[in-house]
């Protein structure tokens, strides 16, 4: 039997996650908001809200100042690039895991998931080392193939979730019909993972994206993304809040939007198997 | 067939390869202070004159000196020019790490470098790397506050003065004094070290023997931990140059002990709301005290050993550490923005001496003695830190004593205790 809710409580409830939603939101928007000010209005005391004169002075001096796109276009390279390098090997992967086990298939995935405990700076020599070997340092390469693996824990293991959901039955029926290997991964199995897939690879866009501690020590100029761009904006002696929130909020632009519109494939594919 | 195929592609590697040669690029590291990004857009200046396109890679401080460190260790060749300090350059030049700047041309001048600048930055009688911008540290203090309170701040105080006009400006509004709290090698010890030379304490004597618990330490520790208790701003603890820049700014800093370089900051009307209304003076010293509390910190530009374009990195620096660079600067943007504190001839020019802070500049950094930074005979040299390459970890975790202190998590002789042990321990770690 469902719990009866009562309006009130609903009312209250509402409230509640509203107010979460937006203690959680407020760095973002502060951070928008400081964009827009002068760098004197940035560190202004008491704080100035909403009534300030805005100039899009900030974003001009970051545009003349750095290369944007460039800093775009590796981001984008090195998330999607590590994003679909990655699915290729962890379809395969999560599919044999999830419907041919083996008795060590438990002890490979958590061998998998152990690599995510080690600290990275635990093995940032030894990756320098072989960067300069193999000529990769500063390169989008190099950087997609460190990012894919360094990923490719999660991917594998979201992917295992969410095939373990398909029942087996309708692939024995595919192979019954004649369906070879292929053919069963890719036109039976795959479409029924589509929201599965989907919101794994949204997620490792993001996460890629977002990654600061291997894009910043394997990059110098050619390859940097946009964590790169953010860094640059910090100083140690000088005050520019205002051009770093700008830098800011044009690294985060993109991968925001792409979340809003996607949220709904992402909340989904993230609580997915979460309630059995 | 054969023979024309392999003159053919012959060719066009030879083109490739002469396009790469006349294509040259530099790749410089260097952080985001605001006479670096004017370097940086002044550059096209020196790309037009020589051909020579550069790459920026500019870092936040912390990242900057990991990364490029990292790059030096390994020979990564990531980097044809780093910005680095005062402690790296002996240290790097040492390990053969840096190439000797002596091939610098005869118009570079470079016995024009004020000579305190020129000694941190040398190795065995060789400069390693060219002073960008130099500072030491000095008094910055609110003038109209200061008349209010019917005192007068003298030229070289000392910390009785300093304690007496923190005392009389402090008020609900403003703080009496802000200092470094944070931790860190770069954060608060960077300040605390000066304080502890001005009252003739030490790191080590000669035998490398750590010196924090002699009495001196705990009268300097005591000292600036009382001091920041009473008259500095609430959270001290969290606060370094950044953050007490904003507040000064703001109008709520009666004195602040930092950098020379923010005078140019604090003086700045679009920035500061008290910039017609402030005063210099030197670092302070203990009544006695043949030392005052004043660091010496240098940016400088330095060519990794192994830079596959030695000859045009050295073209760079000659360029942007050169008499006419500073003079360009002063053309486009004015005296006041031009990068202080790495040549003498910058301080003997009239239009330079009529810039509010640029004599209290030069004295400080005059009076900052790298070789003999406290009274006592040392083993090391530097003044706000000590030129080995364990300080870095010893300061940042004697830093965090410091910091726990003004937090009011500990008292000054727990601190000190603490940070003696963990000295010590790191130093016998290290074979001393």
């Amino acid at each position: 039997m469902a719990r009866t809710v009562t309006a009130q409580r609903k009312a209250i409830n509402t409230g509640v996650a509203w107010v979460i939603g937006l203690l959680i939101f407020f760095p973002i928007l502060w951070t928008l908001l400081t964009s827009f000010k002068t760098e004197a209005q940035a560190i202004a005391d008491p704080p100035v809200w909403f009534f300030f004169d805005w100039t899009l002075e900030n974003y001009r001096v970051v545009q003349e100042r750095s290369n944007y796109t460039r800093f775009l276009w590796n981001s984008i390279y090195i998330a999607g690039g590590s994003t679909i390098l990655g699915m290729l090997v962890a379809i395969p992967a999560a599919w044999s895991m999830a419907f041919v086990p083996s008795n060590q298939t438990r002890n490979i995935l958590l061998w998998m998931l152990s690599t995510k405990m080690l600290p990275a700076v635990g093995v940032l020599y030894p990756i320098y080392l072989i960067f300069i070997q193999l000529g990769l340092l500063d390169s989008r390469f190099g950087l997609t193939i460190v990012i894919m693996l360094i990923n490719l824990p999660i991917m594998v293991w979201m992917l295992y979730t969410y095939f373990k959901e398909i029942p087996t039955e309708i692939l024995e029926a595919a192979r019954m019909d004649g369906a070879g290997l292929r053919e069963e991964i890719l036109f039976v199995l795959t479409p029924m993972a589509i929201p599965g897939i989907a919101s794994t690879i949204l997620l490792n866009v993001i996460l890629a994206w977002n990654e600061a501690f291997w894009t910043l020590n394997l990059t110098a100029a050619r390859a940097a993304p946009l964590t790169a761009f953010i860094a640059s904006y910090s100083s140690p002696e000088g005050l520019f809040y205002a051009k770093l929130s700008a830098a800011s909020t044009m690294a985060i632009a993109p991968i925001l939007i792409l979340g809003w519109f996607s949220q709904k494939q992402l909340v989904r594919g993230l609580t997915f198997g979460a309630v059995k | 067939m054969e023979h024309r195929k392999a003159f053919a592609s012959a060719t066009a590697l030879s083109l490739v390869m002469a396009s790469g040669a006349l294509a040259q690029e530099l790749t410089i590291a260097t952080v985001n202070n605001g006479d670096m990004i004017r370097m940086q857009g002044l550059s096209s200046e020196f790309t037009e004159a020589t051909g020579i396109e550069l790459e920026w890679v500019i870092l936040e401080e912390n990242v900057l000196r990991q990364r490029v460190t990292q790059d030096i260790a390994t020979s990564g060749g990531q980097f044809d020019i780093m910005t680095i300090g005062m402690y790296e350059a002996p240290i790097w030049a040492e390990r053969g790490w840096l190439v000797s700047l002596d091939g610098l041309p005869e118009e570079y001048d470079v016995d024009d470098i004020l000579p305190a600048m020129r000694a941190g930055l040398s190795f065995e009688d060789s400069l390693y790397a060219a002073p960008f911008y130099g500072e030491s540290s000095m008094v910055m203090y609110r003038t109209d506050l200061m008349e209010a309170a019917g005192l007068e701040m003298p030229e070289e105080p000392t910390w009785d003065d300093i304690a007496a006009a923190a005392a009389a400006m402090h008020s609900d509004e403003v703080n009496g004094i802000c200092m470094r709290g944070r931790a860190g090698w770069g954060e608060n010890m960077a300040f605390i070290p000066t304080v502890a030379n001005s009252f003739g304490a030490r790191w080590f004597d000669e035998d490398w023997n750590p010196q924090l618990d002699s009495p001196e330490w705990l009268e300097a520790v005591t000292f600036y931990n009382d001091l920041i208790q009473e008259y500095g701003p609430p959270g001290a603890a969290n606060n370094g140059f950044n953050e007490n820049l904003t507040l000064f700014q703001q109008g709520r800093c009666g004195m602040w002990m930092d950098a020379t370089v923010a005078a140019s900051f604090v003086t700045n009307p679009d920035e500061s709301v008290v910039a017609d209304s402030v005063g210099f003076a030197l670092a302070p010293n203990r009544d006695g005290v043949d030392r005052r509390a004043n660091w010496l910190w240098a940016w400088a530009l330095a060519i990794p050993a192994g830079t596959q374009q030695e000859e045009a990195a050295m073209e760079f620096i000659n360029w942007a550490t050169s008499k006419e660079y500073l003079e360009l600067v002063a053309e486009r943007e004015g005296w006041a923005n031009v990068p202080p504190g790495s040549r003498t001839s910058l301080y003997e020019n009239p239009n330079y001496a009529e810039v509010p802070f640029a004599d209290m500049t030069l004295r400080s950094i005059n009076a900052a003695d790298p070789n003999n930074p406290t009274v006592d005979p040392v083993p090391y040299v530097g003044i706000q830190f000590v030129a080995i390459p364990e300080w870095s970890g010893i300061g940042t975790l004697a830093g965090q004593e410091f910091s726990d202190m003004v937090a009011g998590r500990q008292t000054p002789e727990q601190a000190l205790e603490r940070a003696q042990a963990l000295v010590q321990d790191e130093m016998e770690a290290a074979g001393y």
